[in-house]
Parts: C-alpha cells; structure tokens; sequence
C-alpha cells in the first residue's frame, strides 16, 4: 500500500534530531569547517545518541531498530545541520550495515559488538578511488586469491576517518567480481594518508589508503566463501547521501527565506521580486522530490528489495538539485553570499563536495 | 509505515488500466489528425474487452487509497492516450469538482448526474480571475448573464457549466461568483471547438452568454453577500484544485512515462545498456541523459503521489497540490523534449506517437494554474505572504 505515513517513532526521531541539529550543530558548523576539525566532545555528544548502536541486533549489544527510513529521516534532520557533522555523526554506519546486512555469523559475532560501546568507535567504508571517473561499483582496486587468504592491492581516497577507523571494508575487483574485504588498519602494506585538504565540508577527516599487497585471511571476505553483493553496499549509502542532500537543500531555502524577506533593494523586500521568489519555490518543490525519491530507495533497502534504481534516482536528482539549491543560496544573498560571515558558501562547497561522492550526474 | 509497494488489488486494477489504454492508444493517431471527428465514441473493442476482463477485486483498507489510485490510474490511461477513451465518457468534468466542493445538498442532488464544465477563462483573462468580465445581474428571481468565455474542457460534451461571473463589477474578486447554466438554456451558445497543439480529441469549446436568464437558486453555494476580505468570494470552489492539480499533473506524468517507455526501447534496440548501477561518466551521453529524465519523473510522481496521499488522509494539501503541479508541469516538457532529442529525427516523425506526446503533454503546464502561478502560490507559502504581497 502507497503510504507516507511515518510512524510516531519515527515522527519522534525527527523531532528530537531537528531538535539536537538545531543546539548542536548549526552553531558549531562553521567554526569546524575553518578549523578543518571536529571537536572530541561532539563526537562523543552524539555517539551516546545511540544512533549507530540503534541499528545493530540486540545479540550483538545493540538496540535492533535497524530501519533504512528511520536512517533516512535522521540524515535529512542532521543535515540541515550541516552535512559534515552529520556524517560525522554516523560515521561507522555503512560498515556497520553491510556487516549486519551481508557478514557472516562470525563476522557480526567479531565486529558489532564493538559499536556499541560507551566510546566512540568506527571503521569505514573504502569505495571511492582518486582517478576520475572512479566508479565505486567497478574499482581498479584488485585481490588476488592466494590459498587461504586475499592479496590487496590499490588505492582508495575519501576514506572517513582514516586516522581512527578500526577497520577499513575495501572494496576490489576479485576475478569478475567484486567484492568487499575488511582490512584492519594496522594491516602490513597499509598505508594511511594524512588527512585530504578537501574544497568542502573541511571539518571531516578523511584519507587515502594505499594497499600494497596486503594480505588479509579468506574469512575477511565480507558474506565468507559466498562473498557479498557490492550493490547492496553502495545502494545504501547513495540513499544516506541522497538523505543528506536532502537536509542540506531545506538548509538553504531555510536560511534564504528570512533573508530574502528582509533584504530590501528598489523600495521593497527581495521576497517580493519573482525572479528571487520563483528560484526559491523551485528550490522547495526539488527538495521535495529528492525527499519522496529517498524514502522510496529507504523502503526498498528496509525491505530487502533491489533498490539499486531507486538509489540511484534518489542520488542522482539529490546530487543534481542540491548543486542548485545551494548555488543559488549564494545568489540570493548577493555579495553576502560570497562572504564566509554567512554559511551560504560553506554549504555551496559541501554540496559540490558531497554530490561528486558515489559517482558524478551528467548536467 | 512508509511503503511504496502496491498491493495485488492495486496492481489488478491498474493492469486493467493499462490493457485499456493500450486499446486507446490504437485510435490515438487518428484523433489527432482528425480533430473534428468528435466525440470519440464507445470504441468498437468495447463490448469484447469488458465481457473477457478479469474481475478487478474492490479494494479493501489495506490497499492503497481510492486519491492515489486515482492519480495512478490517470496516469495509467494517459499512458495510452490523453483522451481517447474505451468508452463513451461517463466521467464528470471539472465543473463536478467544483459542484461537489461548493455545492448545497440540494445543487449536489440536482445536478451531480449531469457532465459540468467549468468555464472561468475568458478572452481578455486567465490567470488571473478576479478580472472576469462576464456579468451576472439579479432581475426579478432570475440571473441574467452575458460574457464569453474560452478554453472550456469537456465544453463540448457537458451537459452543464459552472461558469464564474461578477455580480458587481466594482467588488473586485470579491464580486465574483460561480453559476450553474445548463446546456440548451436560451442565450447559452458554443459558437466552436477550439483547435490545439495537441490533446485534440479533447473537446475544448468557447461559450457565449447573450442575456441568458437561469434561476436564482443556480449561484453555486447560493451565497449572494459580497464579503469584505478580498479572496472570500471563490475560497470554496478554489479548494477544487488541490484535488484536481495532482490529477492533471498525473495526467501529463503518464504521457511523459509514454514517452520514456519508448525511448527505452529504441535504446536498448540500438544497443544502449541502460545501468543503474554505474556512474554516468562511464556510460553513452545517451544512457545518462535517459537515467536523468527517468528520475524527474520519479521524482514528480512521487510528488503526486504525495498530494494525494495527503487528501485520503484528510490532511491539508494546498501546497503540496502547487508543488506536484509545478513539478510535473516542468518535468513533463523536459522529458517529452528531452526523449526526442534522446531519439533524434525518429522522434520527430509522425509514425510514431511520441512527437504527438510532447504536444499533448504541453498543456500540463498552462492549464489550471500555470507553472508562474503555482510558483508564486508556493512562494506565497514559503513567505507567509499574501496575494497583495506577491503577485
Ligand atoms: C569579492 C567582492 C568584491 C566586491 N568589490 C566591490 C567594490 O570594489 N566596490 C563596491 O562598491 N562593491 C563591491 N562589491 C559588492 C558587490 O558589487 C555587491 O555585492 C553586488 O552588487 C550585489 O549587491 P548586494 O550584495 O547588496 O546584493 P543585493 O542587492 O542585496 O541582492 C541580493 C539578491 O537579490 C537580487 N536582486 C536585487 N535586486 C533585484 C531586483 N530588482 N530584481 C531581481 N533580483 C534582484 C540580486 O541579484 C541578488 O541575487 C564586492 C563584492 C564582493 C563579494
Ligand atoms: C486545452 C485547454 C483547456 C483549458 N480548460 C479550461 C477550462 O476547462 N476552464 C477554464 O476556465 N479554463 C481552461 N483553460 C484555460 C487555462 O486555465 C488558461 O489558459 C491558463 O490559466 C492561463 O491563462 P491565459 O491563457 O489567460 O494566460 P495569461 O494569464 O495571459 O498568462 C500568459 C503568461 O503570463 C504568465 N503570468 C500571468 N500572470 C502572471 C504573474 N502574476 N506572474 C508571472 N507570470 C504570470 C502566465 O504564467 C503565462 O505564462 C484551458 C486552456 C487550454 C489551453
């Protein structure tokens, strides 16, 4: 049955993170982004939300209230913070749920119970590669199969929080598949970048990886000798994105609207010139659509479904707006739009950041 | 829970649907090089293709509502063709909409048999109403009505007309007031059927009114005051739209689906894989640009969907009913543009349907409310601001 229901829990999750996006993000964005850093305390503040613990299965320490529409509805609302401290906020979730979703017994057994500590704990997904055109789905990245154990070898880049991950699930080209292996980092022939001076959200640590002929037993194979479907893994986080996406483009017609009204140039309010007014109803009806394309993809992960297309559309047409969205937030505000006393660049550098993620949209 | 599964009834009902428009779209070439072979009648088909249907189970609460299935099955039809229909129409028009909106118990009762029609452009307004010059002048217990009006769908076929006309002229908007005119009343003329870009076998007409006398309990509504606040005067029969809005911008979605379906197809007959796995830069120009306009048109129907899943749950959906609108409207003259130059010259060619789809789904974006005018009702929204303060 088509519904757009959200249940009261759901409808609570939001609420309470609008709320904590509202007190504990917005005011600290823009100094992490001229600080290129994150301060420990609001990684540790939002660690005991419990919103990674949430999803993992009780036997394993967690909450088991895994729940891709739920996941979805919490990334649109830190977001709308600030799109970095979202990720921030989340950041072991794609390891986490390919674990859940495609590790074996004794995968979970091994490595949930560790997210759902008292500390901040993560470990990081490695699809994206630094050469362009990079496609996550097909990385240039290789493993051979030696006896009982795989021999990796490539390079992966915006790879969050290289400095303290635990382990890295690198994703490599293994025959004519490919498939997702866990990597500790303290792993011989691993080599971890400093952080990458990045055009956008700054506040974020990333890094590159280096593999050189790193060797990891069989059983690091994400899904065992079955090995896993990538897909599944990469439609996953195009629908966290394409959440995130989201939240940021209601950020931006949020913030231009009370400018917009107050902002007078020719005896009246720029709000009540169409071609300001226009721009800003588009920037609303998009953020509507790329919200209803994301929890489609959401329900479709949520419910087992091939959500490879819905992700895709959701990812696709977020990335593709929210460059417009945000690229026009800076127009409305004029030569203040250019100025970094205001967040409207900052967040025009995110979304060109963020919407190159996971592959590039044709214009 | 949010879902966007259709259920086996749903899908029943939609798979008729679209059996029916494929027998539509049959006839849809001819009707569009003959526009005034009209009405279509009951297809010939008809009678054969109903009596071997399965039957369509009747939905029960856990399928998806009667607003959204509303929305998918006019897309569904609109897929075959925009106005060919299996059968004779029994459907209303849009003056029904209006009539069950602001209509007594007692207009309902009267006149909801009938097909309406809804005239309120004229020659010298559209968009904006509250320049309607038709008048309406009480003489004894009788409206006497003179004015013209243009671009009224279904002008043809209906039976009756809401018509909106100033009881004073000097009120502004406020004086503006809806009429039920029956067809055959003396001073009703249709002088002609309008000829258009496309959805020919639509039947839109222009009226005429020459002190045409309807009885004064025809004012729909029947509320003869003047109210002081500016937009009292059509608060009710405006509602209207927040329904019908969804269903025109399903319509033209349907034909942008059309026209999606077919550029699949050539594709992939020409060799081109579409994945979606993949990222754009390592596919044909082609096969991006297609994966882009596919997802606009999720994209506006979910957006649809949306409005009206709104309305089945009793909700306000104003907004929402601007926002799908305008969406669509833009959506739907990318993606039939867009797919013909996908397809190159085929698509131009008349062989094919799918340059009569760019024209027939042209007019989602004019007619009730265009796209400037849901713009400026959703940035009105977005502002707090009234009518005065934009327009
Ligand atoms: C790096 C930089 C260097 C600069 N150098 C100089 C300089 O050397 N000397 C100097 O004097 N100034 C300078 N400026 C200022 C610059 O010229 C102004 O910022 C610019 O003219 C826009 O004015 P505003 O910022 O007040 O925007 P506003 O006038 O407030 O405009 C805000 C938005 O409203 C739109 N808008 C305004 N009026 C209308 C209308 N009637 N219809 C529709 N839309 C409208 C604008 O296009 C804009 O999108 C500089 C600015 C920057 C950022
Ligand atoms: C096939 C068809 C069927 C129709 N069916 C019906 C029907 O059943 N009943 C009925 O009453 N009418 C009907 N119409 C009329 C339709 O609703 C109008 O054509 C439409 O509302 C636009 O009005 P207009 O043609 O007078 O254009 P105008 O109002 O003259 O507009 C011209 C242009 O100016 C823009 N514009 C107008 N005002 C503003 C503004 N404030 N700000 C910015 N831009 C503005 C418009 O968006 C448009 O682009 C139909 C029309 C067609 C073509």
């Amino acid at each position: 049955m088509i519904s757009f229901k959200l249940t009261e829990e759901q409808e609570m999750v939001r609420d309470a993170m609008r709320e904590f996006a509202e007190q504990a993000i917005t005011p600290i964005a823009r100094d992490c982004d001229e600080a290129s850093s994150i301060p420990a305390d609001y990684i540790d503040t939002t660690w005991e939300l419990g919103l990674v613990s949430a999803q993992i299965p009780e036997e394993f320490g967690g909450a088991g209230e895994r729940s891709a529409i739920t996941t979805a509805i919490v990334l649109e609302e830190l977001g709308a913070g600030d799109a970095a401290l979202a990720i921030a906020a989340m950041a072991p979730s794609a390891f986490v749920n390919a674990i859940i979703d495609q590790g074996t017994d004794a995968q979970k057994a091994q490595y949930l119970p560790a997210f759902c500590g008292d500390k901040f704990h993560t470990a990081s997904l490695a699809a994206i590669e630094p050469h362009a055109m990079a496609d996550p789905a097909n990385p240039r990245a290789v493993a051979e199969e030696k006896e009982d154990r795989f021999v990796l070898s490539g390079r992966k880049s915006f790879v969050l929080f290289g400095d303290r991950a635990s382990e890295f699930l690198v994703l490599a080209r293994n025959g004519s598949e490919v498939d997702a292996f866990i990597v500790p980092r303290d792993a011989e022939g691993l080599t971890i970048s400093e952080p990458e001076l990045n055009m956008g959200m700054k506040g974020l640590t990333t890094n590159t990886l280096d593999l050189e002929r790193v060797e990891v037993p069989a059983a690091n194979r994400l899904g065992g000798d079955q090995g896993c479907d990538v897909r599944r893994i990469l439609d996953a986080s195009r629908v966290a994105l394409a959440a995130i996406m989201t939240g940021m483009s209601r950020q931006v017609l949020e913030f231009c609207i009370p400018y917009a009204k107050e902002r007078v140039a020719f005896d009246e309010p720029i709000s009540k010139k169409q071609s300001i007014a226009f721009r800003m109803s588009d920037m609303h009806i998009d953020t509507e659509g790329m919200r209803w394309l994301t929890w489609k993809a959401a329900s479709q992960v949520e419910q087992g479904l091939d959500a490879t297309k819905a992700a895709s559309f959701a990812r696709s047409y977020a990335a593709e707006k929210t460059m417009w969205i945000a690229d026009n937030g800076v127009q409305i505000l004029g030569g203040h739009g250019f100025i970094r006393e205001y967040p409207v660049e900052m967040w025009f550098r995110a979304a060109r950041t963020i919407s190159v993620l996971e592959g590039t949209v044709s214009a | 829970m949010v879902d966007f599964r259709l259920t086996e009834t749903d899908k029943a009902g939609l798979a008729r649907t679209r059996a029916e428009a494929l027998v539509c779209r049959k006839y849809a070439r001819y009707h569009d090089e003959n526009e005034g072979d009209f009405p279509p009648g009951e297809l010939p088909e008809a009678a054969e293709f109903y009596k071997n249907q399965p039957e369509v189970p009747a939905p029960g609460p856990e399928d998806s509502s009667m607003v959204v299935m509303a929305a998918l099955h006019a897309a569904g039809q609109n897929w075959g063709d925009y106005s060919v229909r299996m059968r004779k129409a029994t459907d209303g028009g849009l003056g029904n909409a209006a009539l069950a909106a602001a209509g007594t118990p007692e207009q309902v009762e009267k006149w909801r048999t009938m097909v309406l029609s809804m005239a309120i452009t004229e020659p010298g307004c559209g968009s904006d109403p509250s320049r309607v010059q038709t008048t309406a002048e009480l003489d004894g217990d009788e409206w006497v009505i003179n004015g013209e009006k243009i671009f009224v769908t279904t002008g043809i076929r209906a039976e009756g007309v809401v018509i909106w006309a100033t009881i004073d002229k000097s009120a502004g908007r406020a004086g503006i007031k809806s009429f039920l005119v029956e067809k055959g009343t003396p001073g009703f003329d249709v002088p002609h059927k309008e000829k258009k870009l496309g959805i020919r076998a639509d039947d839109t007409a222009a009226y005429v009114f020459t002190d045409c006398r309807i009885p004064r309990e025809n004012l729909l509504g029947l509320d003869e005051s003047i109210p002081k606040a500016s937009s009292g005067g059509f608060r009710g029969v405006m509602k209207t739209f927040n329904m019908t809005r969804p269903m025109t911008a399903a319509f033209g979605l349907g034909i942008a689906d059309a026209s999606l379906d077919f550029t699949r197809e050539h594709l992939e007959e020409a060799g081109v894989k579409i994945d979606y796995g993949t990222i754009d830069a390592n596919e044909p120009a082609a096969a991006a640009k297609f994966k882009q306009l596919e997802a606009l048109y999720e994209a506006s129907m979910l957006t649809t969907l949306r409005a009206c899943w709104l309305a089945g749950e009793g909700q306000p959906n104003n907004m929402e009913s601007s926002v799908c609108k305008a969406h669509a409207g833009s959506a739907v003259r990318r993606i039939t543009q867009g797919c013909i130059e996908i397809l190159g010259p085929m698509g131009i060619s008349r062989e094919h349907l799918i340059e009569k789809w760019m024209r027939d789904c042209r007019i989602t974006d004019i007619y009730e409310g265009t796209g400037e005018i849901q713009r400026l009702i959703i940035a009105r929204g977005l502002f707090e601001y009234t009518r005065a303060d934009l327009n």
